[in-house]
């Protein structure tokens, strides 16, 4: 074999917490590892256009990424890493213009020349109405600013990867293969309609299709995935030369990056992750022309909290063993001319795009949003039920349960995750309000008329974004000027047109049982509110929660994502609920819980017993149960039904009190 | 769980339009067990004498699923809120035949301020015997008539939504969608004839809701052909881009005015009033059951004798003896 060895893959973490200059040491340090590039994570309030001191922004300020709220944090944030010469991925959605913006304003003052930037802007507005719930503005706002981020990089930013459609998402809410590359392709062609309409065509139709990349997912069942990856391909070049007339090759050529699965990931025997996480990354590498052209992996503790850097440190050594022990890289593709690898691709491809049909038959996958969801919320309602069945094995939870202690978790007592300081949230706040006063007013007035007259004429939003960032604008300020002109949006739940699939129809049937009893105590059928606060838009555990509760014979109100605890409280009172369930991902959950209990109690409603769910690591779920939580439930609690068979029991016990 | 309030004193809170206390006494007229009625008849009964049932104006908000009738119902709340009248809001949606649970979700359309007590928000599920609307849907129209100036009702726009909304409340308002023949179903159904406004939505789509407004006046029109009183008002709107919602409070206002305005405010209150309860009758002692009395035309008539002397309808199934 005499195949020029093939050069690694762009190797990234996802990462980001606290503040700016805590991020900026993560990824110095980060980059003297070996990292190949950076991933962003931002937090909830700059991802939904919030500024830290708003007042939905309290308690994730810097939990689940970095908080970027001016370019004071931008240049912070990159402090000493050169942008000309870094690969820099951004999992920025509704706001990616914004912070594209910024980091444009950055990489000129650094004095990099911006036509060599490179790296990617999420930029994917369909899979936060589908799964991860950091949209803003409503549809045909938001494909603008996609096109208007396109058009302008694609002649300004010519490296730049201006939106990296996201199949990953769209796993993590359930989809199988044939439903993750069909939707994602159905994301595609929206993104490329809306600029063909434009009247974009020719050479820069051709480099705009170029520039289009995705974010995929890879799980457990790794050869699936390396069919799937071969598949996306395939259907992607179909894609451009039918639909598109691009005949350029090159052109032609599926490029994406990777996050591997992190909803297979296990909170019951974590390091057991360890070897999961290796072979989903098998799934992206394989195939020479399937593979990854970047890749960051999750940490093995993400189940149960913010990795460490060491734990991240771990995945990254994972893909440099990979990359530079093994013999991967040497050979051509191995799988070529594998017929049962060509048959299972086939059939892949074939059921995706029947699929990509489906939704064009809808109008295309804007006007066919709540058709999507609804298949998703089917999809995994479908997997968790094989999982409590039994029939999905998944090692450490449904079998082989017996374990010795993991002196991982148990050394010294500590969660064994990271803790973000309580006092980055104020020091944050601190310098933002410090900021507002320092800058020039004036300007940013100027900044902020021009932006609006740009969002209301329909000029493209770059420039004046740009100049925005430059004249001190606030992340704050660029997203509440756009909600004024474009209005916001609500996302379709999904769960009402869904029709669930019980996991043990024996133990359904008790639990419908049960609750007929609890309706003969309490004179109507038991009602539950089930409730997101905060900013956290990962509604799939909710709406799997609810449907299930729906079938058992609760009357359930769930008002979607992004609820104050306010609001939560006057919905509990108005409704008339025998329990609360609280669902809390991003890590905000001691805040965000008291806040809803103390909301609760000023009502009189302390009588309702109130349960959370979510990534709570056990120090937490002391706490909360000490605050009055009745019950927390984490990502070990895989059996719905007993979840609920649990709830049942609450509600007759407060009842009974 | 929480001591149990006397019932004037959950009068009073009603009156007083304190949430919690408009919200416990939906769950009691919720309260389906036997030895309940009782208690939900003189509830009603207290609320009935502490305020002015008339007060209220009831509107019901029918049409086909997928119309959009959640969003124009939360325009509605918020400009009729804005206009400085209180709002109570009844939204149903339908139960699983299969397991009789229900997942309530439209409240959320309904963005409300949580300090604001001139705006309340309850969710109730169809519970799947009378099709349209729950058995004790009419009880919380009147628990909610109790509280504030305006009472809308959102229906789920299957079974028998729009005669069951129609003996519930004083104006029907019914939601269609351009372009989806809605009319001519309606037409051939008889449904036309029930609703006092109606709402072309979707304005957005232009030309064809347009198309769609002037069809609709035309066959209200013919429908209406020789009759004395003019027909009902057609509005354009659109709950995304807020476009007729004004011109639809006014169409609405507008008809209660005209149904106070010749003193038939109070008959098509009592008429009604004894349909719902025919139907409350139905559902507790079947047909049978009113041959017992005497046919159905006799327990209408016992109904509406007990309704004239001020029962409400649950109170005036009660006091129905059948063998």
């Amino acid at each position: 074999m005499n195949v020029k060895k093939d050069s690694p893959w762009i190797m990234r973490t996802y990462s980001g917490h606290s503040s700016p200059k805590a991020s900026n040491e993560l990824y110095k340090q980060n980059l003297a590892k070996g990292q190949t590039g950076l991933s962003v994570a931002f937090d909830l309030p700059t991802q939904t256009g919030y500024d830290s001191d708003h007042v939905l922004a309290r308690g994730e300020v810097g939990r689940t990424g970095v908080p970027i709220c001016h370019i004071g944090d931008m240049r912070t944030l990159f402090e000493g890493i050169s942008l000309e010469a870094m690969n820099t991925s951004m999992t920025i959605n509704a706001t990616a213009a914004w912070l594209l913006s910024l980091y444009i304003a950055v990489a000129e003052e650094q004095g990099a020349d911006t036509r060599k930037l490179r790296g990617t802007t999420q930029n994917d507005i369909i899979k936060e109405y589908l799964s991860r719930g950091t949209y803003i503005f409503p549809p045909e706002p938001s494909m603008r600013l996609i096109a208007d981020t396109v058009q302008y990089t694609v002649e300004n930013v010519p490296e730049w990867n201006p939106t990296n459609i996201c199949s990953y998402h769209l796993q993590e809410a359930g989809a199988t293969p044939e439903q993750e590359v069909a939707y994602a392709l159905s994301t595609a062609i929206a993104v490329l309609d809306t600029v063909r309409a434009r009247g974009i065509a020719g050479a820069v139709l051709t480099d705009t299709f170029s520039r289009l990349s995705f974010f995929v997912n890879s799980s457990i069942r790794f050869v699936d995935e390396v069919c799937k990856q071969r598949a996306f391909g395939r259907l992607w070049e179909k894609l451009g030369r039918e639909r598109y007339g691009i005949t350029d090759e090159k052109a032609l050529r599926f490029r994406y990056g990777v996050q591997v699965n992190s909803l297979g990931l296990t909170e019951a025997q974590p390091e057991n992750n360890i070897v999961r996480i290796v072979l989903e990354m098998l799934g992206v590498t394989l195939s020479k022309k399937a593979r990854a052209r970047a890749i960051q992996l999750p940490a093995w503790n993400e189940a149960l909290g913010l990795p460490r850097p060491w734990d991240q440190q771990l995945s990254l050594r994972s893909q440099q063993i990979l990359a530079y022990e093994t013999d991967l890289l040497e050979f051509g593709d191995i799988l070529d001319g594998s017929p049962v690898i060509e048959a299972r691709v086939k059939a892949i491809a074939d059921a995706a795009w029947a699929e990509v049909e489906a939704v064009l038959s809808r109008g295309g996958i804007v006007p066919a949003v709540e058709y999507v969801k609804e298949r998703l919320v089917a999809s995994h309602a479908a997997r968790i039920a094989g999982i409590e069945r039994g029939d999905q094995i998944v090692v450490g939870v449904n079998k082989f349960t017996e374990t010795a202690p993991s002196p991982l978790q148990t050394e010294g007592g500590a969660d064994a995750i990271l803790r973000v300081d309580p006092a980055a949230e104020k020091e944050q706040i601190a310098r933002l309000v410090a900021w507002r006063q320092g800058r020039d007013a004036g300007a940013v007035e100027r900044a902020l008329a021009a932006l609006r007259e740009a969002a209301k004429t329909g000029q493209n939003i770059m420039p004046a974004s740009i100049a925005a960032a430059k004249a001190g604008v606030t992340t704050g300020e660029w997203g509440g000027l756009l909600r004024e002109v474009f209005g916001e949006y609500r996302a379709p739940t999904g769960v009402a047109g869904a029709r669930s699939v019980a996991g043990d129809p024996k133990a359904l049937d008790a639990l419908r049982e049960k609750v007929v009893a609890l309706q003969k105590t309490l004179g109507r059928r038991p009602k539950l509110l089930v409730g997101k606060p905060g900013l956290d838009g990962h509604s799939n555990g909710a709406e799997q929660i609810a449907l299930r509760a729906r079938d058992a014979g609760f009357e359930v109100v769930y008002e979607g994502i992004r609820v104050t605890p306010q609001q939560l409280a006057r919905a509990a009172a108005d409704e008339g609920v025998h329990l609360v369930g609280l669902s809390i991902l991003s890590g905000a959950h001691l805040d965000l819980v008291r806040e809803v209990l103390e909301q609760m109690k000023k009502r009189g409603l302390s009588g309702i017993p109130v349960v959370a769910g979510g990534i709570i690591p056990e120090t937490d779920a002391d706490e909360l149960r000490k605050a009055g939580v009745r019950a927390v439930y984490t990502p070990k609690d895989f059996q719905i039904s007993r979840i609920l068979g649990e709830l049942v029991d609450y509600v007759r016990e407060a009842h009974a009190a | 769980m929480r001591e149990p309030l006397g019932q004037d004193e959950l009068v009073r809170r009603v009156a007083a339009r304190e949430p919690c206390g408009v919200a416990r006494a939906i769950s009691v007229v919720e309260d389906r067990r036997p030895a309940a009625e009782a208690t939900t008849v003189e509830l009603l009964r207290k609320l009935g004498k502490a305020t002015d049932p008339l007060r209220a104006s009831r509107i019901g908000i029918t049409g086909p699923p997928g119309v959009g009738k959640s969003s124009l119902m939360s325009a509605l709340a918020k400009a009729i809120r804005a206009g400085g009248r209180t709002v109570g809001v009844l939204a149903v949606d339908p139960s699983s035949p299969r397991s009789g649970g229900a997942l309530l979700g439209d409240r959320a359309r309904i963005e409300i301020d949580p300090d604001d007590t001139g705006l309340f928000v309850r969710s109730m599920a169809s519970g799947g015997d009378l099709g349209g609307l729950a058995r004790s849907a009419g009880a919380a129209i009147d628990v909610l008539s109790a509280a504030y100036d305006v009472v809308l009702v959102e229906t789920t726009g299957v079974g028998q939504s729009e005669t069951d909304v129609e003996h519930v409340t004083d104006t029907v308002l019914m939601v269609i969608q351009p372009g989806s023949g809605d009319v001519l179903q309606f037409l051939k159904a008889g449904i036309i004839e029930i609703p006092d406004v109606f709402a072309v939505n979707k304005a957005d789509l232009g030309s064809i809701a347009e198309r769609a407004v002037a069809e609709l006046a035309s066959a209200l029109a013919a429908a209406h052909a020789g009759e004395p009183r003019p027909p009902p008002p057609v509005v354009l709107t659109s709950a995304t881009s807020q476009i007729g919602i004004q011109k639809l409070v006014e169409a609405l206002d507008g008809h209660r005015a005209e149904l106070v305005g010749v003193g038939e405010l109070a008959a098509r209150r009592a008429r009604e009033s004894a349909r719902w309860a025919l139907r409350l009758f139905l559902t507790r002692w079947g047909e049978q059951g009113a041959e017992d009395v005497g046919g159905r035309a006799r327990v209408l008539s016992l109904l509406e004798e007990s309704i004239r002397g001020g029962a409400t309808a649950v109170e005036a199934v009660s006091q129905i003896r059948v063998r």
